[in-house]
């Protein structure tokens, strides 16, 4: 018994020049119940019916987060278009979720991924264990709850936007039209 | 600088659509992304000074407004201003101005005044026309096309169509307009790196 938990803790280790694999098309989503504010959870079935996007990221407050959450902020409109809800996966506490979202003025919901620290993160394959924080990976979720594209964004790099909106606009494609001709 | 894996314009330069500084048979063609808020766009508007006069005939410049009004609220106004001096035939002028005076940009009759003391423009109408946000269109379109070229922030440049990861620093941009121009033939490190510089700033 021991022993199978010491391989199984071990597996969980990834080193830190290897590559992380997280979850890939096809996947059945994790679902997770976390906290967006001190008393308010979100579910991952909360949305069953509409498509899901997931920036899980390394930290509030530091620069390519910053740039990448006021990115996605800045678009709502457009992946309203797609029905989609988008939301930012961390393990900082809610506090520092809500003092971070003021200061950019972020409507979107930041999740902490922060007790048991970092489980749905590391359920998506995007926890890193060196930094005990999340990585920078996206997940495009359909309306029942698959995974239909994930992107793992090299350390430093802010993906954009555009992995995103081209993954929801192959889901569904008659909303194509609609986010091409209008703008922001 | 150009591989599978690295963003790509989806919107090609256009000579009667875009703001334009340089030939069309230039060797390379700089576009930047920026946002007239945006500190980091301040700093590298005077770094494109640089790089322009080190280019010379060499280098195309362009320029495409993206602003992130939900983190700068004046970017859009900085946006139409010079959209506005642009329909008057001073864009470039008023751009620079916007960059050099990025404090004042809540301060619409600022820019009205030196468009009409010192560009020789009609001030009033552009007032006008910033105020009734005459060129949301245009600048709607520019973001957009930014967003779906894998613009990931400001400022976003785009060499010879293909996104530049690297810095905004003067070597780096410098290095890669050299590899893209042929005159280099080794891409070092430098180019490589993903705004190291930047990252540390903030």
């Amino acid at each position: 018994m021991t022993v199978n938990k010491k391989i199984q803790r071990k597996k969980h280790v990834r080193p830190s020049n290897d590559p992380l694999t997280i979850l890939s098309p096809g996947s059945k989503a994790p679902n997770f119940s976390l906290h967006t504010t001190p008393d308010q959870k979100v579910s991952l079935t909360d949305f069953r019916g509409r498509p899901v996007v997931i920036a899980f990221y390394p930290a509030d407050w530091s620069p390519v987060c910053t740039d990448e959450l006021s990115l996605y902020n800045q678009i709502l409109s457009e992946f309203q278009k797609f029905n989609a809800e988008i939301m930012g996966i961390s393990v900082d506490g809610v506090w520092t979720h809500l003092a971070f979202a003021k200061d950019r003025n972020l409507h979107l919901p930041l999740l902490s991924d922060f007790e048991p620290k970092g489980l749905v993160s590391k359920s998506y394959g995007a926890y890193n264990q060196k930094t005990g924080e999340s990585e920078r990976a996206l997940f495009v979720i359909d309306h029942s709850g698959i995974v239909r594209w994930s992107y793992l964004s090299p350390d430093g790099v802010n993906p954009g936007a555009d992995g995103i909106l081209n993954a929801l606009e192959k889901l569904y494609p008659e909303k194509r039209e609609v986010t091409q001709v209008n703008a922001a | 600088m150009s591989s599978e894996n690295t963003p790509k314009l989806t919107l090609p330069v256009n000579e009667t659509r875009d703001h334009i500084q340089g030939s069309p048979t230039a060797k390379v063609t700089l576009v930047q992304y920026g946002d007239y808020q945006c500190p980091y766009c301040g700093e590298a508007y005077s770094i494109i000074k640089k790089i322009q006069k080190r280019f010379g005939s060499d280098l195309r410049f362009v320029f495409r407004n993206f602003p992130i009004t939900e983190a700068h609220p004046f970017a859009e106004t900085g946006a139409e201003i010079a959209e506005a001096a642009g329909a008057q035939g001073k864009f470039w002028e008023m751009h620079d101005y916007l960059y050099e005076n990025q404090q004042s940009l809540s301060n619409v009759e600022f820019f009205a005044r030196y468009a009409n003391e010192k560009l020789g423009l009609d001030g009033k109408k552009l007032k006008k026309e910033v105020l009734a946000q005459a060129y949301t269109a245009r600048i709607k379109e520019d973001f957009m096309t930014g967003i779906r070229s894998g613009v990931n922030g400001t400022p976003t440049f785009f060499i010879n169509d293909y996104r530049h990861n690297g810095s905004y620093d003067y070597e780096v941009l410098e290095e890669a307009i050299e590899f893209a121009m042929g005159t280099k033939k080794i891409e070092t490190k430098k180019t490589l790196v993903s705004r190291p510089e930047r990252q540390t700033r903030r």
